[in-house]
């Protein structure tokens, strides 16, 4: 049989953090005590009617611009009928056949749509033992019930759970810096879907697929779908077939349980919502969404690999505003070298000094100054101090702030310029380690370690470590 | 009821010999658009109100029948 590669497509539910409901002016709340943000709208008393947020448009505006998604002159809500206590009315206000945003992209990843609806209620099983089957009696709070939400549907693009954790976290990431939502996946403010399904590889078709629920972390969800991968593979090795359905990942049994069987879209009776006119986004609204548009994660990483930056250090700094607003400050500063120096610095030096004191720090609220860091750099780059002392004087900048030439001149770690001092330290190291040197000599290199820390220690780490190497080298096969 | 029934699927039927291509359905019959709302609180009802008709709440909580009994409910 053909291998299956895996075909996996993600839905994602983003809590806009507005002030008030999608309908009603209720307060968003999380934590308090149960119903006491409710009303008659959003408890769906006869006769009343529902308004929409016009924050939560603008919102979801901006997650539709944010994806460059096209945005539908004029969209419309319907009506999504089910019946279940979590929803008063008996149906959800969604959207259906034309959604505020479609046929966007993040990163490799094409967005099929992007839609607003309200949430449901939170449901609490009496007896619950931390699984949704097997409890008595339900209890309903209706405090998150009408919270403005952005569904968020992918194309089936990824081809591994680890692929789609790490694509989940972009979009995290990318809806965080627009401030329209806490995204905090515990807490459900964030909560993440995956459609999965495997194919023989090279095959262009889609196989019956599967839904995991709900799963309320990426490390979770790339389990999750690793897991259901793998049923599905032995389920089509042994010559069974797919059943569509909703599956439960339980993180500690790492099992997968059905939970329906999968509702198709009629099921559902989608039909208008009478009582909401529609919604046709105009010029001011659409300028007002891009103009609060920050440069977004995968924009800057971009940028940042145009500089010449490796790939993970620019996902990682573009993944931290304040640490790439740093950066940046600091290359500015750090005129004639290159930026990809000053971000390993930032990102490594300069983070693992910032991990030493008792709580870490943050680049921004230490005592190093961009100029300050940009300026030591420059020490170790134009070799006047060994990269060892530039960590000495890292700590001393992280400690109290500072200029770092005032460091190197205090501290006595000026480099060694004098050929003639080093070559004589040198030639004494070789000679207090024959050992060392008999196996170098024997055509073993890494045996000069021993060397070159006899002269780092006689130097206190003054001496350019490239430098030494090459002396030692040329002494002893010269 | 099987007249009425008649009349309204022979005005139905009427539709259809119009030439709609290109014409959108009619989801609204009023012709307004953007009816919204500012962000802002409005204070929200008492709780013993709106559990007054609930049958017997928990905890300021609205009770239900389990809704787990059956899986695929």
């Amino acid at each position: 049989m053909a291998e299956l590669e895996a075909v996996i497509g993600l839905e994602i539910h983003v809590q806009l953090a507005t002030r008030t409901k999608m309908f009603c002016g209720c307060e968003l709340s999380f934590g308090d005590e149960p119903n006491v943000h409710t009303c008659p709208v959003c408890l769906a008393h006869p006769g009343v009617l529902p308004v929409p947020n016009e924050q939560a448009i603008l919102y979801a505006l901006q997650i539709a611009a944010a994806l460059e998604c096209e945005v539908a002159p004029r969209s419309i809500f319907h009506r999504k009928n089910y019946f279940y206590p979590d929803s008063p009315k008996a149906y959800q206000i969604s959207q259906f056949d034309i959604p505020l945003a479609s046929d966007g992209r993040l990163g490799d990843v094409r967005i099929h749509r992007a839609h607003l609806e309200e949430d449901a209620a939170k449901m609490i099983h009496v007896g619950e033992s931390g699984r949704i089957h097997g409890s008595g009696a339900s209890l309903v709070d209706f405090n998150r019930g009408g919270t403005p939400l952005v569904e968020i549907v992918t194309e089936p693009d990824l081809r591994s759970a680890a692929e789609a954790a790490s694509w989940a976290r972009l979009l995290r990431e990318t809806v965080r810096q627009l401030g329209v939502s806490d995204v905090n996946m515990e807490e459900g403010s964030l909560r993440v879907d995956a459609n999965v399904s495997v194919r023989p590889a090279g095959s262009d078709g889609l196989g019956t697929k599967t839904e995991l629920k709900n799963m309320n972390s990426f490390r979770f969800l790339q389990r999750g779908v690793e897991a259901e991968l793998e049923r599905q593979r032995e389920l089509i090795g042994a010559g069974g077939t797919v059943t569509q359905e909703t599956l439960h990942f339980d993180p500690v049994s790492g099992s997968l349980t059905s939970l329906r069987s999968k509702e198709e879209s009629h099921d559902y009776r989608y039909f208008p919502e009478p009582d909401l006119v529609p919604l046709a986004p105009t010029e001011a609204m659409l300028r007002d969404a891009r103009e609060a548009l920050p440069e977004l994660p995968a924009a800057r990483i971009a940028r940042y690999e145009g500089l010449g930056l490796a790939t993970d250090v620019a996902s990682g700094l573009a993944a931290d505003p304040q640490t790439a607003a740093y950066f940046e400050s600091t290359a500015a500063a750090a005129a004639g070298i290159e930026p990809k120096v000053v971000a390993n610095w930032v990102t490594g030096e300069l983070a693992a000094a910032l991990r030493q004191g008792e709580e870490e720090i943050a680049a921004t609220d230490s005592r190093v100054e961009p100029a300050a860091l940009a300026a030591l750099v420059a020490l170790v780059q134009e070799k006047r101090i060994s990269h060892g002392s530039g960590k000495t004087v890292l700590s001393a900048l992280v400690a109290e702030g500072g200029d770092p030439a005032a460091i190197v001149e205090r501290e006595g770690l000026a480099q060694i310029s004098d050929s003639g001092e080093l070559e004589a330290i040198v030639a004494a190291a070789i000679e207090a380690n024959p050992q060392a040197a008999e196996q170098i000599r024997a055509g073993n290199p890494k045996a000069i370690g021993a060397i070159v820390g006899a002269v780092m220690k006689e130097t206190k780490g003054r001496a350019d470590g490239g430098e030494v190497n090459r002396l030692i080298m040329r002494r002893l096969k010269g | 009821m099987r007249v009425d029934l008649s009349g309204i699927l022979e005005h139905v039927e009427q539709i259809s010999a119009l030439d709609l291509d290109g014409v959108p359905p009619t989801s609204h019959v009023v012709a307004l658009e953007n009816v919204l709302r500012p962000d802002v609180p409005r204070p929200s009802w008492p709780r013993e109100a709106l559990l007054q008709r609930a049958p017997e709440p928990v905890e300021g909580a609205f009770r239900v029948p389990s809704t787990q009994a059956d899986p695929d409910g």
